[in-house]
């Protein structure tokens, strides 16, 4: 089989967000790691070939340091790497992430029996790049998927939905979005870590697919960030309770605005 | 000079902080109050090459620096100390000579075994009246045909009670003193071997510290590690790798008791500000930060010169006396900066405390660092 695991390096879950003075959040000092959503797709894509056979290939869009998310993936047990990498592709969006990712794998890494990614990217939280690329390949997906089976050239999802799970079942290839609990994310081995500098890690430009820059201008432009406004402090009603009571209700009705 | 993480360092350390972090940390509490080996941890540790970092990947280790080695040791200690010393004693004590000294069928044998995970290892040293004078070994071992005879009575062995090898010092010729003395691999199943007594320690509670006795204990005569008569090199040639394991220990308790004070300053509002706005209290970190960063330059400096295959005896001795004594004023203060919480097991700090405390006498006591340092320095 040739499976492939699409992954994204976002900020540690721990990183504190800074934004700068250009209103753009800044990565200065921030330590990256691979999306934790990514991290249970390049999971299942290992479980997947250790099962069947074939090879795990993850790719990601990003710059220089997008290697060390891979060269971590290299180590969990993916068997090569490929990287797009191209001054047109930074600050991206998911409509431009797709369009890349969709021209790899349908020319460069054609062939391939099953796409696993993560749900979503813990960093912009937009979840749009696995149904976009789904839909760009012309494959059945499942999304937010904690049980998966393949049997016979077909694959058994259990997909989290509003208020339940339902169960979906379609032929092969086809795209899986991974949700916590569809595994358990292993640690790479340090002989794992030592065989990883040895695997193949390809860096293409958007040349090198065939596409220009015009073809992933992104649609979506972030203009600026500005951090949560800080919590106020509560406040404590005092008195007689029938006086607390008529205050609180007023409070909730005209300030809080949720009676 | 290059003060930046390779690759692999980088990845080690990330694997390495998660897997202390989400396995070790949760149950380092129970480890230390039940006086609890932490056995499925320390078979995770084996799967995950933890527990032979340095040992070629021919003999089923991973093949990595000492550096790294340093960094593994350091993250799963800023967890539990216990768990630390269990994978510093088998990595370096029981790994080592065997990966020094041994002929290729021991290497083939007892060194794939350990770094593997598979068996774990013991240094079999210390004696009631060995310690710091290691050259006054009481237990022997004479050559009966094809096998070696040992009786004798080791102490304080960590890992004593699970190890299934134990890399033993004994004397072979008491008229020669220290040139009398020879190394051995012991298979522990032996009949001629039981565990003594098990020490209830103050800290470290979840590393076995044990009594190994030999009685008329028969091992084959190829299990000699090593030259006759060259088991006093053997030994001293392991503490010296010993003590980059014990310094990264240091660290991690070092730096645990850092990290809590720092966190708790931050938190603990006293006079209507968090008293990490007191000059007091920012100093003390100021002072800790820095003798960590000091400690840790020169631990990682050691292991830098071991897998450069340069003199470290006396890099590694200045990294452990430096690092012990770091993590003992840092668990120290640790605890003065949270006053009383600290005092209470509420808090981890008395057991870094605790834990603390031993990193200044095993492996070579602070006093014998200063006189490993100074005979070099003088020479």
């Amino acid at each position: 089989m040739k499976i492939v695991a699409c992954i994204k390096q976002t900020f540690d879950t721990e990183a504190k967000i800074v934004v700068g003075g250009n209103g753009q959040i800044s990565d200065e000092g921030v330590n990256l790691i691979v999306n934790p959503y990514d991290e249970f797709a390049v999971e299942e894509a290992i479980r997947t070939k250790e099962k069947n056979g074939g090879e795990v290939v993850v790719v990601t869009v990003g710059g220089d340091k997008a290697q060390e998310a891979l060269r971590y993936c290299l180590a969990m047990g993916a068997d090569r790497a490929v990287l797009i990498q191209d001054a047109a592709m930074v600050g991206a969006d998911s409509r431009a992430v797709s369009i890349a990712l969709a021209k790899l794998l349908s020319e460069k890494e054609a062939g391939y029996d099953i796409i696993f990614t993560g749900k979503e990217a813990v960093d912009d939280g937009a979840a749009q790049v696995p149904s976009r690329l789904a839909e760009k390949l012309d494959l059945a997906q499942a999304n937010v998927v904690t049980a998966l089976s393949l049997a016979d050239g077909k694959a058994t999802a259990t997909c989290e939905i509003d208020g339940g799970s339902e169960i979906l079942e379609m032929a092969l290839p086809a795209l899986i979005s991974a949700q916590k609990g569809l595994n358990e994310v292993r640690y790479p081995s340090l002989p794992g870590i030592m065989k990883a500098k040895r695997k193949p890690l390809e860096v293409l430009s958007l040349s090198d697919l065939g596409l220009s820059a015009d073809d992933v201008a992104s649609k979506v432009v972030l203009a600026a960030a500005e951090l949560p406004p800080a919590r106020k402090a509560g406040q404590r009603l005092t008195g007689e309770v029938d006086e607390v009571v008529a205050k609180l209700v007023k409070l909730l009705k005209e300030e809080a605005k949720v009676i | 000079m290059e003060f930046v993480y390779s690759d692999e360092e980088r990845m080690m350390l990330q694997m390495a902080r998660g897997f202390a972090e989400k396995e070790v940390k949760p149950i380092a509490k129970e480890v230390d109050k039940e006086h609890k080996f932490p056995a499925a941890n320390v078979k995770k540790m084996g799967e995950l090459g933890l527990m032979g970092v340095s040992v070629p990947v021919e003999y089923e280790g991973s093949g990595m620096s000492n550096i790294c080695y340093a960094i593994a040791i350091e993250e799963i200690s800023r967890q539990c100390a216990s768990t630390g010393v269990i994978m510093s004693v088998n990595n370096s004590l029981a790994c080592d000579p065997i990966k020094i000294f041994g002929t290729e069928a021991q290497k083939k044998k007892y060194l794939a075994d350990m770094a593997s995970g598979r068996k774990l290892g013991c240094l079999g040293l210390t004696e009631p009246n060995a310690g710091s004078d290691a050259a006054n070994l009481q237990t022997t071992a004479v050559l009966d045909g094809d096998e070696w005879v040992i009786n004798g009575r080791k102490i304080f062995i960590t890992n004593g009670n699970e190890a299934d090898y134990c890399v033993l010092i004994a004397s072979t010729d008491k008229t020669q003193g220290h040139r009398g003395i020879s190394a051995f691999i012991v298979e522990l199943d032996n009949p001629g071997f039981s565990v003594g007594t098990l020490e209830d320690k103050l800290g470290i509670r979840g590393s076995s510290t044990a009594e190994l006795v030999f009685e008329d204990c028969r091992i084959p005569k190829e299990n000699l590690l090593g030259e006759i008569g060259k088991g006093f090199k053997v030994a001293l040639t392991t503490l010296d790798g010993g003590r980059i394991g014990i310094a990264s220990q240091a660290l991690g308790i070092a730096r645990a008791a850092i990290e809590d004070a720092t966190a708790y300053a931050k938190e603990r509002v006293q006079f209507g500000k968090p008293i990490a706005q007191l000059q007091a209290i920012q100093w003390m970190l100021a002072d800790l930060s820095t003798h960590y960063e000091a400690a840790r330059l020169l631990t990682h400096r050691a292991a830098y010169l071991k897998d450069q295959g340069q003199p470290f005896g006396k890099e590694a001795a200045m990294a452990k006396l430096m690092a012990a004594e770091t993590a003992m004023k840092a668990a120290t203060q640790g605890i003065q900066i949270l006053g009383g919480y600290g005092y209470t097991t509420d808090y981890p700090l008395e057991r870094y405390f605790r834990d603390a405390k031993i990193t200044e006498i095993y492996e070579g006591t602070s006093e014998v660092m200063r006189l490993v340092i100074a005979t070099n320095v003088l020479k």
